[in-house]
């Protein structure tokens, strides 16, 4: 059986792998859904990584492909209709879309893991939430049933969720929204990973229990140096708890910025009118400024910028194949658009 | 903003739980929404928040007459509307209209745009002759900016936010005073939820009417809202003017609330005076004796579990607050 060292090791082992580079680097990603109304882009060239202890949100309506990359770094995608046809994932150097699945298997939980927006329909119905916690211990560890169980009950400490003696063999319907959150956020960190993928994670949670969640999370985080990827519409849970922002449109990362440049001056259109349509307080008895138009189809993306049909800066040179570069703005800093300075009000 | 349009005096519903299989005996009762007094004004809107679980849904439906109350009374213009039946129930209906949370499941999959919005004159005929429906169908669609064209479409041919403009269309065929939004915008994306909510507030002004938003999003609401109630485990915890709600909570619950929403900026990181509530919301069918909140209270004495405080104006509120320690406590500081 393959004991927790046997696992490290083959990990190790991989060819290419290097310690120093970062835990998470995705280069140039591409997935296409084959149906049968056409083929559909979800993600066209998504870059970024990802370094230990950092916190990097991508940001983006829905449909703009934030989950699929989520999926595709996880190796989750359904498939058929989802493709992978493009580009890298690599952890610690190592691209994972190279390695036979039995490989790849030994990454996912181990040192990349993903946490899913409904826990209620990420756990399993029929088994007990210390069940489908130990099974972590019992396929990736080669424990017993008593020891995986007892591991189980010291990860639902972990998470504070109370009596967890008691609570770890009830069901996941017999648990709050809240706590069955903190059930995934258990069961992603089980095994120690260096990256966690927290897709919406508490989309559906209430602001009090919200706040719990968020809060558990960042000291998970620090306590581990773990790097986070937060996946997520909020822009208020963005602010509070990100480092660097990604945010995507139409499958593409349209700005990169550290958090505070993003929110005191956005470089691309779309990033400053989402800020915009937010309510805010000094706002108030105004008219929310709009986003005119819809998110395109993805089986029918604009020529060049794909957002250029809503953009109020937009020009020919917008409208016309190549889409626009990722211009550097600043070390760290990106923005796909043309007219990035008109935008940030540099000139 | 004195005229009265809707008023409750002390709603209840409770959903009984039974236990047995032929000879059912209530064992007890889900206290969805116990004893609420709320007053509408003409041309104003009233928000509600809380979180899952506190009622505001059941109010809804209680206020639009979809549960009869279990006792309590809803006045509309003075007259009592619960518990009326037939001719007279459908009467009162016509002048509060419900726009529904989920514009994907709201409307009927097999119905033109031109049905959906049609149905009403259908079952109130004197509000628009045979020959006229259709033009007012295209006159509504305009109204809350859709293409008249586009009446003989079908819901899926639209996205999300021009589905919840068919909603909102539907909710005003009978010209009703009052519109009940249950989570208009919460299933709609940012951008989308913008282009809603400016809708709402034009029509409000071009039609005078009055709304009661519900919804769990604190921005929006205080964006939206003339005043608010904030709702918790079936009662009202607070009710106040915008201002006074957002600016000088006096319930810890009100406050706690407030300081858990992230504000989307970021140079405000670490200075808001964030209070993390323990636990769960308790069961609304075994609620906490006294004070629906001291299980989670960090203010909470014997008093508090003795003696249920009630919604008034106290010493250190300005505004009604249904805490005996209520005082003002600004929790989110903006930095000017």
């Amino acid at each position: 059986m393959a004991t927790d060292r046997d696992i490290t090791a083959t990990i190790d082992a991989l060819p290419g792998l290097d310690a120093s580079a970062p835990p998470l680097e995705v280069n140039d990603l591409q997935v296409e859904f084959r149906t049968r109304n056409g083929i559909a882009r979800a993600v066209n060239g998504v870059s970024f990584s990802l370094q230990a202890g950092e916190t990097l949100a991508i940001l983006g309506e829905s449909g703009c492909g934030k989950s699929v990359t989520a999926q595709a770094i996880m190796g989750i995608i359904d498939s058929p209709p989802g493709f992978v046809t493009g580009g890298e994932i690599k952890y610690r150097g190592v691209d994972l879309l190279k390695l036979p699945e039995s490989q790849r298997r030994k990454i996912r939980a181990n040192r990349v893991a993903m946490i899913f927006q409904d826990a209620l329909s990420a756990l399993n119905p029929v088994f007990t939430v210390g069940f489908q916690l130990s099974e972590l211990f019992r396929k990736h560890r080669g424990m017993s049933r008593a020891d995986g169980k007892a591991r189980a009950v010291e990860l639902l400490d972990l998470v504070k969720i109370p009596a967890a003696k008691q609570r770890v063999s009830d069901f996941p319907h017999q648990f709050s929204g809240g706590m069955r959150q903190r059930v995934m956020i258990a069961m992603a960190l089980a095994l120690d990973p260096e990256v966690l993928i927290a897709d919406e994670p508490t989309t559906a949670l209430d602001v009090t229990v919200q706040a719990q969640v968020m809060a558990l999370l960042a000291e998970l985080q620090r306590e581990r140096n773990m790097g986070l990827v937060l996946i997520t519409h909020d822009m208020g849970v963005v602010a509070d708890v990100a480092d660097r922002i990604s945010v995507m449109y139409a499958g593409r990362v349209v700005e990169e910025a550290p958090v505070r440049d993003i929110y005191a001056s956005p470089a691309h259109p779309y990033t400053k009118a989402l800020l915009e349509s937010i309510p805010r307080i000094d706002l108030k008895g105004q008219e929310l400024n709009v986003i005119k138009g819809l998110p395109p189809a993805l089986t029918n993306i604009p020529a060049g910028c794909s957002f250029n049909p809503r953009c109020r800066y937009a020009q020919d040179v917008c409208r016309a194949d190549p889409e626009p570069p990722r211009f550097a703005l600043a070390p760290s800093r990106t923005s796909a658009c043309h007219f990035w300075k008109e935008v940030k009000g540099d000139e | 903003m004195s005229d009265v349009v809707l008023e409750t005096k002390d709603l209840v519903k409770h959903f009984p739980l039974t236990q047995g299989i032929l000879f059912k005996r209530q064992i007890g009762a889900v206290r969805a929404v116990d004893g609420i007094n709320l007053q509408l004004h003409r041309g104003e809107t009233l928000g509600i928040v809380g979180e899952s679980g506190c009622g505001k849904s059941t109010l809804a439906k209680l206020l639009v007459g979809l549960e009869t109350p279990s006792s309590g009374s809803i006045m509309v213009h003075g007259a009592d509307i619960a518990g009326r039946s037939g001719a007279e129930m459908r009467r009162a209906r016509r002048n509060i209209q419900l726009v529904m949370q989920d514009p994907y499941t709201s409307l009927n999959p097999r119905m033109t745009v031109g049905d959906l919005i049609g149905e009403p004159f259908e079952i109130h005929p004197d509000v628009a002759p045979k020959g006229d429906r259709s033009r007012r169908v295209q006159e509504l669609l305009e109204l809350v900016g859709l293409n008249p064209d586009h009446i003989n479409r079908y819901p899926h041919q639209f996205s999300g936010g021009q589905r919840q403009r068919i909603g909102i269309a539907r909710a005003l065929a009978l010209r009703p005073e009052i519109i009940l939004c249950d989570e208009p915008v919460s299933a709609l994306d940012v951008s989308i939820q913008a282009q809603v909510i400016n809708l709402l507030e034009q029509l409000q002004k071009e039609l005078g009417l009055s709304y009661i938003f519900i919804a769990h999003d604190l921005s929006v609401v205080r964006h939206i809202a003339h005043r608010v109630g904030v709702m918790y485990l079936g009662k009202i915890a607070e009710i106040g003017t915008e201002e006074e709600i957002y600016e000088q909570p006096t319930h810890p619950y009100t406050q706690a609330l407030l300081s858990a929403v992230p504000l989307p900026d970021p140079t405000v990181r670490g200075l808001r005076d964030q209070i993390v509530l323990e636990g769960d919301v308790p069961s609304p069918a075994d609620p906490p004796s006294g004070c629906r909140f001291r299980t989670r209270c960090w203010k909470a004495q014997d008093i508090c579990a003795a003696e249920e405080p009630t919604l008034t104006v106290r010493d250190a509120s300005a505004h009604p607050s249904a805490c005996h320690f209520a005082e003002v406590r600004n929790v989110v500081r903006v930095t000017e």
